[in-house]
């Protein structure tokens, strides 16, 4: 029975070094769409967030332009992440394992994986971020919106949007926080980014770091395209 | 009788105030003028108003607003609410006095209260788009405006308007323009039973407590100054018959300050933000500048062969 993380695209291709499909090209492009988004609306709510920062405003030509594509980018983000929610959430539910391992996470940083469980697709911090990304652009959108004078002020009170703009603020600084160690993680376990650029990892990135995952991806092989029998071609 | 401001002389004046007379500046800062100049203020005499709305008039006139002809909304108020092209507005309420049992007609013109310590302008993230001049008047500077509305979340007195077709901020200047001339506002020039004057913030204290002093003569024990120091007072301040209750001239609130909310927002978060993904980033770097980064061995490839070999060979 192949786990409800694994999906019909992630295969295995035998050779040296091994190569392993993670993300299909939909998955790819939904997830470049929301990395700009996060990234052009960092820029441009940090500009109306510090005044020291104002300067940013001029990558976005000037603060009423800032000001008004601000939102839309956001209405982009919103959906494009709607889009990688739906496609990862199975995977990302909370399993036992993931509070063993989370509970060595000194192990981790310290780059002895040999110590924790082994991992299936995700690992407990992938989780985090995903699941802290979810409710973080919810608790945005919203805020947001009572915020967007130019369409919805006659919504909310003042007093309503004084809370909205705050909790706002707050928010965008921990998805900021978020994307930090979202960004960071791909460049510190080298051999990550492939899979979102050309959607596929090595067999021994994928034994280090989701060895659980690779097992299953495995047996499944051996077990499911028996009936197809295409495989051993490649 | 205040004496009128005397009508200005046709010969050109310089400016009698600049950018140089700057005390605060949103999103930047400002070097200390070098001079202080005095404070002027309006003082609106609630208990002289008859509610003929020629400030209203004079207001629209002077600045070459147009708004639109409106409807009937059942009231009064002629726009029901301030707007961008509508910097001042009379507002009526009907309050019966439970003491003497009479009706009392409280007329109050609402707009920019000019405030020592102004939310709007703390709230402001666009440099240089609200300025105050250490004669205490607040002026909004639309070529700097950027239209995002934090301005109205950090008044406390719900004065600020966002026009729709160029995505600015309004509000009353003081008729900065004119008092940088020597001249008084607009609205007080035509205010036809001097319920609004102006001069300095000085004299106007003096001339209210003379007012509040008559008042307090005619029965209306609680009149008073309104001048509220939660927001380090005002220079537009009123004179109220009923200054211990502010609430009843349409809601005038009787404690403004700078919302918390706001403080927070402009304050501690703005601060703490940037330092904890300064932090944050800071981590990440040590993170990788002692540990190293996390790269996959020969072993792992191995293995990963391995196990799909075995897989293989199971397979055939």
């Amino acid at each position: 029975m192949p786990a409800d993380d694994l999906k019909p695209n992630e295969q295995i291709h035998p050779g040296k070094p091994v190569i392993v499909d993670r993300y299909t090209v939909g998955a790819r492009i939904n997830h470049w769409i929301t990395a700009a988004s996060l990234i052009l609306l960092a820029l441009s709510g940090l500009a109306m967030f510090h005044p020291s920062l104002f300067f940013l405003s001029r990558l976005f030509g000037g603060g009423q332009f800032t000001r008004f594509i601000h939102p839309w980018i956001g209405v982009v983000l919103f959906f494009s992440f709607l889009g990688l929610f739906l496609r990862f959430w199975k995977a990302n539910l909370w399993r036992r394992d993931d509070g063993t391992w989370l509970a060595r996470f000194r192990d981790v940083l310290a780059n002895h994986e040999d110590n924790v469980p082994e991992v299936g697709k995700y690992n407990a911090g992938q989780k985090l971020v995903f699941w802290s990304m979810s409710v973080l652009i919810v608790i945005l959108i919203s805020s947001g919106l009572v915020a967007w004078d130019q369409y919805f002020s006659q919504y909310t009170t003042i007093d309503q949007k004084r809370v909205a703009i705050l909790v706002h603020s707050i928010a965008a600084v921990v998805i900021i926080g978020v994307w930090i160690v979202h960004f960071y993680s791909a460049i510190w376990v080298r051999g990550t980014i492939s899979a979102m650029t050309r959607g596929r990892v090595t067999g021994g990135w994928a034994w280090r770091h989701h060895r659980k995952w690779l097992r299953e991806l495995v047996t499944r092989s051996s077990k499911g395209t028996g009936s197809s029998g295409s495989k051993p071609a490649e | 009788m205040f004496p009128p401001l005397p009508n200005p002389s046709t010969t050109q004046t310089a400016p009698r105030f600049s950018e140089k007379d700057l005390i605060r500046r949103s999103a930047s800062t400002v070097p200390a003028p070098e001079q202080q100049l005095t404070e002027v203020a309006k003082l609106i005499d609630v208990s002289k108003c008859i509610g003929c709305k020629a400030c209203q008039t004079a207001c629209i006139e002077w600045n070459d607003t147009h708004p639109e002809v409106g409807v009937f909304a059942g009231a009064f108020e002629n726009p029901p609410d301030l707007t961008p092209d509508m910097f001042t507005l009379m507002r009526y309420s009907e309050w019966d006095n439970p003491e003497t049992n009479e009706l009392e007609w409280l007329i109050r013109k609402d707009g920019c209260m000019h405030c020592a310590a102004p939310g709007c302008l703390k709230a402001c993230p666009a440099p240089g788009a609200i300025v105050q001049y250490s004669n205490g008047i607040v002026d909004f500077v639309h070529e700097n405006c950027i239209g995002c509305g934090y301005c109205i979340k950090g008044c406390p007195f719900n004065i600020p308007r966002i026009s729709k077709v160029d995505h600015t901020a309004y509000k009353c200047t003081l008729c900065s323009d004119r008092v940088a001339v020597g001249q008084g506002p607009a609205c007080a020039k035509a205010c036809p039973t001097q319920a609004i004057v102006f001069g300095t913030k000085d004299e106007m204290k003096g001339w209210a407590a003379k007012r509040v002093e008559d008042l307090k003569s005619r029965g209306f024990a609680n009149a008073g100054l309104y001048d509220p120091p939660g927001v380090g007072g005002t220079h537009v301040m009123y004179v109220l018959h009923h200054a211990d209750q502010p609430e009843l001239y349409s809601g005038l609130p009787k404690d403004p300050r700078i919302s918390p909310l706001v403080e927070a927002w402009k304050g501690v978060t703005k601060y703490a933000g940037l330092t904890v993904l300064g932090v944050a980033a800071g981590v990440g770097l040590l993170h990788h500048l002692i540990m190293g980064p996390n790269r996959v061995t020969e072993a792992d490839e191995e293995h990963a062969e391995e196990l799909t070999e075995g897989d293989s060979h199971a397979r055939r």
